[in-house]
């Protein structure tokens, strides 16, 4: 890509991600966690982060966030690559000015809300100090109503005695509650959500989703959601990022990737996800191999060694590595199977399976 | 939490009722054991029958042991009449009986032992709390580098050194050759210098010794806990990183310091036998030595329940604490 198509993208988009790349030096080698990514998002929509553990998914939203440096104890990562969030890049922005965005532009909900919260302060403790960190000169009593006026946004019962609550008193789904109030305290334009209901029981699941959907609409704000669980995805997201060992290797809108998925390993995710709407299947057919090592990625297409049609690629799978090309309107999909050949494939041997 | 707190009394309280139990059963089974009788220690070798006799019934060694044991009881919380016919004595509450050897009373005879340890303990303790914890957590803060490796080296030299070897040289250069401090120890009531003079070397030693086992254990700890969730989280809400590690690390941090801190200052209180022979101070630890060279038993005694009285009470310390510092103990 040139340089002069960068501004117009980052005009373009509300948050733009271009080649993000973040390798982490290790006594093995370099792992290459996320390796050329590159997506748009615009402000009140949401794309849904879809691949298995070690994908680069998490990775890459505390890039976003600059987090990185904190979730390793594996020192600092080398990142290259734009993050740009309004206008502003933060891959080679000041560490303080991106702390300054953090919490208050973006903010971020995070899997376990548990362990995610501090034990030792009350919820509405924690809630009044994310506040209170963006809007210096506010009163404890004015954060503090604002705490309250959070968690009973967030459907949390009697918000102004839960406040002095300690997070240990609270279920599994309150807490996850009370940790989106405290990530939208601020009004933030961007929320990420990492795995946000996978420690939740399934009967709370639906209602944590229900509520990020419900608040993306009040607040307007861009919804970043990464999850291993397509269920997820299909619940909430408008597009989806299907990534790979560290690459994007499927993205389009949600419809479009359930009803018409490209890439191989997008048809082995369909086809290991349990579905209500679909007649029963004998059995889930799991994607056959394990997730590629990051220090040593294979050759060429990196699903190579547990695609079934690879062999019918000529070759060019282990050697060339495919790139995001538009295989349907706004549909992209990084397979060296020539298109037709790919839509025959799916709809004579997959479609008929899901 | 007030029923918190009568809970823990009475744990004191049935704690302490315990180890004077067995103390108190060592006492009486060891002279039988080894053949001596106590009536006998107290007069001495040369004695006459009727003399021997007459201080058995006085301290009442003719009775039983539960007797014993519940005169023992209550003479340390009301005080004991130890008389025959016309010869009385009072022991003021609380009595620990007397001791063998001086044919003291064992309760002053410890008060004034026990200032030696409370002086000890206190100005060491401040100096390995502040600087093994400090040393501990710029060492995590600055993990890998030299600093860290240099500090984490001499805290592993001041955990492996014995205290008799520390302080030995520590004696050797700064009284013997130097000359900068006294190798006295003077009340504080009475010389406020001379006692500070003649503490700053034990302090110094017993805190390096101490101060070592803190900063590994802080700088652990707190690498433990800036991995968690909680600080990633507090990052994420864009807090500025002094406040990430000063608010929400270091409470986490210094609560198993707390937990550790308690138990080693209860332990020093009841006396410190290392130091305390090798700076020849007179506290706890020496009397201990003392007494058990001597087979003093009621010293024995009353230094054991002293101990045990201060490891309790720094234990319920700690737990207090510990509801304070930590909401999910409160309820427990």
């Amino acid at each position: 890509m040139s340089n002069t198509d960068k501004p117009n993208l980052a005009e373009k988009s509300f948050l733009s991600v271009r080649d993000l790349k973040v390798h982490f030096p290790t006594d093995d080698g370099l792992v290459k966690s996320v390796n050329g990514l590159s997506f748009d998002l615009e402000r009140g929509k949401t794309l849904g982060i879809v691949g298995e553990s070690g994908s680069g998914k998490s990775v890459t939203s505390l890039s976003i966030m600059g987090l990185h440096r904190t979730g390793t104890k594996r020192g600092a990562p080398q990142i290259s690559g734009e993050i740009w969030l309004d206008g502003e890049d933060l891959v080679s922005a000041d560490p303080d000015r991106v702390r300054q965005l953090r919490g208050h532009k973006m903010a971020m909900i995070f899997q376990d809300p548990l362990t995610a919260m501090h034990p030792y302060f009350t919820v509405g403790a924690q809630i009044v100090e994310a506040y209170r960190a963006h809007h210096p000169g506010t009163s404890k009593k004015v954060a503090r109503t604002r705490a309250v006026e959070m968690l009973d946004r967030v459907g949390i019962p009697q918000p102004d005695k839960r406040v002095d609550n300690y997070p240990h008193e609270f279920s599994g789904g309150m807490r996850q509650r009370a940790m989106i109030a405290m990530a939208l305290v601020n009004d933030p334009s961007l929320l990420i959500a990492d795995e946000p209901t996978t420690a939740l029981d399934v009967t709370v699941q639906a209602q944590i989703l229900d509520l990020i959907r419900d608040l993306q609409k009040e607040f307007g704000s861009a919804v970043i959601i990464i999850t291993h669980d397509l269920g997820v995805v299909a619940e909430i997201a408008d597009d989806i990022l299907v990534m790979y060992g560290g690459k994007p290797i499927e993205r389009g809108p949600a419809a479009t990737i359930f009803e018409s998925p490209e890439h191989p390993y997008t048809w082995g995710l369909l086809g290991s996800m349990p579905r209500l709407d679909r007649e029963l299947q004998d059995r889930l057919i799991p994607v056959k191999g394990s997730p590629p090592s990051l220090i040593n990625v294979p050759s060429g297409c990196a699903f190579h060694p547990r695609c079934p049609y690879a062999e019918l690629t000529g070759g060019r799978s282990t050697g060339e590595v495919p790139v995001l090309a538009e295989a349907a309107p706004r549909h992209y999909a990084a397979c060296h199977l020539p298109i037709a050949e790919r839509h025959r494939i799916f709809t004579e041997e997959i479609a008929p399976r899901l | 939490m007030l029923v918190y707190l009568f809970r823990r009394l009475i744990n004191v309280v049935l704690m302490l009722l315990v180890v004077a139990a067995v103390t108190f059963g060592i006492f009486f089974m060891v002279p039988k054991l080894t053949g001596t009788d106590p009536a006998l220690l107290y007069v001495g070798k040369i004695a006459d029958k009727v003399a021997v006799e007459g201080i058995r019934h006085k301290m009442g060694l003719d009775k039983s042991i539960v007797e014993q044991f519940w005169l023992f009881l209550k003479g340390i919380v009301v005080g004991r009449d130890y008389n025959a016919g016309t010869d009385m004595t009072h022991c003021y509450a609380p009595c620990l009986g007397y001791s063998f050897k001086t044919e003291r009373e064992v309760w002053p005879l410890l008060l004034d032992r026990v200032g030696v340890d409370f002086s000890l303990a206190v100005g060491a303790s401040v100096l390995w709390l502040v600087f093994g914890t400090a040393t501990g957590i710029v060492s995590a803060l600055r993990r890998g580098t030299a600093l860290d490796r240099i500090t984490m080296s001499v805290a592993l030299a001041g955990v492996s050194l014995p205290m008799y070897f520390t302080g030995l040289v520590s004696l050797a250069v700064f009284v013997h050759q130097l000359g900068w401090f006294p190798s006295k120890y003077t009340d504080f009531a009475n010389d406020p210098v001379a006692w500070f003079q003649g503490l700053v070397l034990p302090w110094i030693t017993l805190a390096f010794l101490f101060a070592a086992t803190y900063a590994r254990l802080s700088r652990a700890t707190l690498l433990d806990v800036l991995g968690e969730d909680y600080i990633r989280t507090a990052r994420a809400k864009g807090l500025k990183e002094p406040v990430v590690i000063g608010k929400h690390a270091m409470r986490s941090t210094l609560t198993p310091i707390l937990t550790v801190f308690g138990m080693d200052l209860g332990g020093l209180l009841g006396g410190a036998v290392l130091t305390e022979s090798t700076f020849n101070l007179r506290g706890l630890g020496y009397e201990a030595v003392q007494s058990i060279a001597s087979s003093d038993l009621p010293v024995i005694m009353g230094v054991t329940l002293f101990a045990a009285f201060f490891i309790v009470m720094a234990n319920l310390l700690v737990d207090l604490l510990y509801a304070v510092v930590d909401p999910r103990v409160r309820l427990a």
